[in-house]
């Protein structure tokens, strides 16, 4: 049985991630791309550098796992994270999840990638014409200071 | 002797991605204090600390070996 989650410099074959949760018992399979955005806030983004502390991150994403099968049981997820250079439109994150029905899969999905942005050390460097930038505090709720639910 | 891991931002200011220290006996306060007064960093409050990649409170005491990494407010996604 393949990993379900893994962090690669190659690009991410979507079809991968599917077929590790595709399964008999499973009525939906939803799939999350995260992409590379060329403007944000009217600001032109030229390549996003995405860096990891990789062995770390497979453990948070693995946790996320957890997660998503403590609240749904019935939850087959799998995530997959890309990290070095990444030009316009490339795919930095795929998020699959089966289960019996949909409503769960797009439950799961959602927490998932909300997860990811609080829990899992990864991070993007926007590069513009005029600089670059590590960009942090998408979701912070207390800079610093790990959730209580995070520290085990 | 134990290891400190940065990384984003902190690794580009700090210009090196691992420091080989002893910390034994600090607490993770401590220690980030420590690296806002060498370094000059004053964003390494806002980083999260992991020990062993495990997210550590302020409190927490580093032991021999311990791997200590500063987590930026992360960004992947």
């Amino acid at each position: 049985m393949s990993e379900s989650c893994y962090i690669t410099q190659k690009p991410i074959i979507i079809q991968d991630v599917v077929d590790r949760v595709v399964r008999p018992e499973a009525g939906a399979v939803n799939t999350f791309i995260g992409t590379v955005r060329e403007f944000t806030k009217g600001k032109q983004t030229l390549y996003l550098e995405y860096q990891a502390y990789e062995s770390m991150a497979v453990k948070k994403m693995e946790e996320i796992c957890t997660e998503i099968k403590r609240r749904w049981p019935d939850a087959e997820p799998s995530i997959a994270h890309r990290v070095g250079r990444l030009e316009i439109t490339d795919v930095a994150v795929v998020i699959a999840v089966s289960t019996p029905h949909r409503a769960e899969s797009y439950e799961a999905s959602r927490y998932a990638i909300e997860r990811m942005k609080e829990i899992v050390p990864i991070w993007k460097k926007e590069h513009w014409h005029d600089g670059a930038k590590w960009i942090g505090d998408q979701k912070e709720r207390q800079p610093g200071v790990p959730a209580k639910e995070d520290i085990q | 002797m134990n290891q400190l891991l940065f990384f984003a931002e902190l690794q580009d200011r700090v210009g090196k991605e691992r420091i080989d220290i002893d910390l034994e006996g600090k607490t993770v306060q401590q220690v980030k204090e420590y690296v806002e007064d060498t370094y000059e960093l004053h964003k390494a409050k806002e980083a999260m600390i992991a020990i062993n990649e495990e997210f550590a409170s302020r409190d927490t005491l580093i032991k021999k070996g311990d791997v200590v990494a500063f987590i930026p407010p992360v960004s992947g996604g």
